[in-house]
């Protein structure tokens, strides 16, 4: 029950009411974008945390009905399909047949448009890079230049303009990229635990070299002597062969639902953070698992975003350069001295392959993403305090994860933004846009 | 096994969805619809996600005098059919066909009588193979008239009495005929509908037909809820229902 659609962020904050909401189902019969009322903005899964994918006021142009697979070769691995088609669909079709993803990030259910418009990254950032890397091309329909093919070869400034572009250059309609081959379904994966940063950073290191996947859960609520321990997660595609790759998909799927008041509390993330820890009470476990079990434990509960309540919550995903990673710890500190609770908090270290989005997000260094019950002004400060400390330590906040970022913060973290803005559609807005580009632009 | 399907409205979402699932156990499919672009998109698509083989005819199943050719064309191909879905169907606004006598009639015309007449067709097809289950897209707006959207409702409520007796004459030729009653799906027809919970992707109705087609029962209420608020709402005496402002 329950398939009624809302057009909300994943974060639930800011709420935003859209003027009216288009869906589009066939590529061959698309509306007028210079009829519909302005500004707009495509929407997907909806899977972005903050403002990036409302539009208040505005029309959303629903793309989840443009699902359909264009093209597949099974010899090469190259994929084209409709910018609406998610990763977990795409995962169906190609992992029985040896593919994989050549990135994906923490969930499946998001579409390739809304892949590209975020230039998302995964675990395997430090060999693969960004997920726009591996495009070969797309096309873009604009209400200035109707239908644009976009690919190194033609169109190169707007291929990397989108890439990133938070869905402001156009409406992606349909992309190609690259599969990775693989030879089954499963992961081998082994748990770490590790008792401080310093030692994180000596595991990342010495995994990045041989495994394909590395990531590091933190216990971010734990006591001051204990702070920066947590389980250092890594994993390579496995050789051990399944032959019924259905057979270990496991675990019923849950469903999220609205609490009155959020269950993100203190004592239940201490609690939950406790048991977490000691279930890894070995220093190292192996085992092999499923796909979906290594990438997307998250998505076996559909909606967990409604465990927040109805205020929402903020994700505050940034990234220091490597030399500078001392700026995760002052973060760390800020935290914990704050009253706000951290839910969960996730620490990666980036490679040095470059995205080739004019507004990627990902760069070397080292990003650390935590999430918080959204309690107001408190919770808005702290976020500005964090934004003083990227600042100072050279580094940037996401925005696929932003709901707050000044207008000023945006412009350091992106300073090719402006030579962005003369790739985005007359026709096309956002809310986060509207906060981040439009005020500067201008006084000035 | 369902091996060699007929889809009839295949551009339709709960067409395409149920298509998918066909394809997805590498079934072979025969789609017609108006539209050559998006019979196009369809048959990569559904080749993509594992059809054996696609074949598409555009037609415009208003037109009586398509149907025959359409019928030969479908069986010939790969000797026979195991199955038929008929899922084409327009929701028209009621305000607009109270006061347009024209789409009044076509409301009708396209809801029921296209529909028996492909079923009759069909009918003497799947009677002459001996086999096969035929499928048809109905409707909970079937089961009782209400002022909201009356006149849909009675031409589905129409074709809910052709389907019986249909049903018990193919019967004997062990042709099985599925009556599927959706509630209100999510689909490019209810977009201008305002949603609630109640609302089912067509996700969840597409794989409810391919669920209804590939073990058949004569009713098939979609998702399984309407089964149970429809026979609440036939049970409720007049007045009461009127009190509702259904």
């Amino acid at each position: 029950m329950c398939a009624m659609k809302s057009h909300e962020s994943w974060g639930r904050y800011p709420k935003s009411e859209p003027a009216r909401i288009v869906d589009l189902s066939w590529a061959s019969d698309l509306p007028d974008l210079n009829r519909l009322p302005r500004p707009l903005l495509p929407y997907g899964k909806g899977r972005s945390y903050g403002d990036c994918c409302l539009n208040d006021g505005g029309t959303l142009l629903d793309v989840s009905g443009l699902d359909r697979f264009i093209r597949f070769d099974p010899e090469t691995g190259l994929l084209r399909c409709e910018a609406g088609v998610t990763l977990k669909t795409i995962l169906e079709l190609i992992v029985p047949a040896n593919w994989f993803l050549p990135v994906t990030p923490g969930t499946q259910i998001v579409t390739v448009g809304g892949a590209i418009a975020n230039d998302v990254h995964g675990k395997n950032h430090h060999r693969a890079g960004s997920f726009g890397r591996h495009l070969q091309g797309f096309e873009l329909l604009r209400s200035d230049r109707g239908k644009v093919l976009c690919s190194r070869e033609c169109n190169r400034d707007l291929f990397e303009a989108t890439i990133g572009g938070l869905g402001l250059t156009g409406l992606i309609l349909w992309a190609e990229f690259q599969l990775k081959r693989i030879l089954g379904p499963l992961i081998d994966c082994e748990k770490l635990r590790f008792e401080s940063l310093e030692e994180f950073f000596e595991l990342s290191t010495s995994s990045d070299k041989k495994c394909e996947y590395t990531v590091a859960w933190l216990d971010c609520m734990s006591s001051a002597n204990k702070r920066g321990r947590g389980i250092f997660i890594r994993g390579n595609h496995s050789t051990v062969l399944l032959k019924d790759s259905a057979g270990r998909r496991a675990v019923p799927t849950l469903r999220g639902f609205n609490t009155p008041a959020s269950l993100i509390r203190r004592p239940t993330i201490r609690a939950f953070n406790w048991v977490y820890l000691h279930t890894q009470w070995r220093h190292s476990t192996r085992s092999t698992v499923h796909y979906e079990n290594f990438f997307y434990p998250l998505d076996r509960v559909a909606d967990w975003n409604r465990f927040y309540g109805r205020s929402g919550f903020l994700q505050y995903q940034f990234v220091v350069p490597y030399e500078r990673r001392e700026g995760v710890t002052e973060i760390l500190d800020l935290m914990a001295q704050s009253r706000e609770v951290c839910s969960l908090s996730i620490l990666k270290v980036f490679g040095e392959i470059e995205s080739p989005g004019l507004l990627s997000f990902p760069r070397p260094g080292v990003t650390l993403t935590l999430d918080f019950p959204f309690q107001g002004e408190s919770t808005l400060h702290l976020c500005e305090q964090f934004d003083q400390v990227v600042q100072k330590y050279g580094g940037a906040v996401y925005p696929a994860k932003d709901a707050r970022m000044s207008a000023k913060s945006f412009q350091r973290y992106f300073p090719r933004w402006r030579e962005f803005s003369s790739f985005v559609d007359p026709s096309f807005g956002s809310d986060f846009w509207r906060r981040v580009a439009t005020p500067l632009a201008v006084s000035q | 096994m369902t091996r060699r399907v007929l889809i009839l409205g295949a551009t339709s979402g709960i067409a395409q969805e149920a298509s998918r699932c066909f394809a997805a156990a590498h079934a072979r499919l025969f789609l017609v619809a108006r539209d050559p672009e998006k019979l196009k998109a369809l048959t990569d698509d559904l080749k993509i996600r594992g059809a054996e083989s696609v074949e598409t005819c555009e037609a415009d199943l208003t037109d009586d005098s398509s149907i025959p050719l359409i019928i030969s064309k479908s069986v010939a191909v790969w000797g026979g059919l195991d199955a038929a879905l008929i899922a084409h169907g327009t929701l028209p606004d009621q305000m607009s066909v109270e006061n347009d006598p024209a789409l009044l009639r076509n409301s009708i015309e396209v809801n029921y009588v296209s529909a028996v007449s492909l079923l009759m067709q069909l009918g003497k097809a799947f009677e002459d193979q001996r086999s096969g289950v035929l499928a048809i897209i109905g409707s909970v707006a079937g089961d009782r008239g209400r002022r909201s959207n009356y006149v849909y409702g009675s031409a589905k409520a129409a074709l809910a009495t052709f389907v019986a007796g249909l049903r018990l004459r193919l019967a004997t030729a062990n042709v099985q005929v599925v009556l599927i009653k959706p509630g209100w799906v999510s689909t490019p027809m209810t977009a201008h509908l305002p949603q609630n919970f109640l609302f089912a992707s067509a996700q969840q109705v597409g794989r409810g037909v391919y669920q209804a087609i590939i073990s058949p029962r004569p009713i098939v209420y979609l998702p399984w809820y309407w089964k149970w608020i429809m026979r609440m709402i036939r049970s409720l005496p007049e007045p009461a229902f009127a009190k509702l402002n259904l």
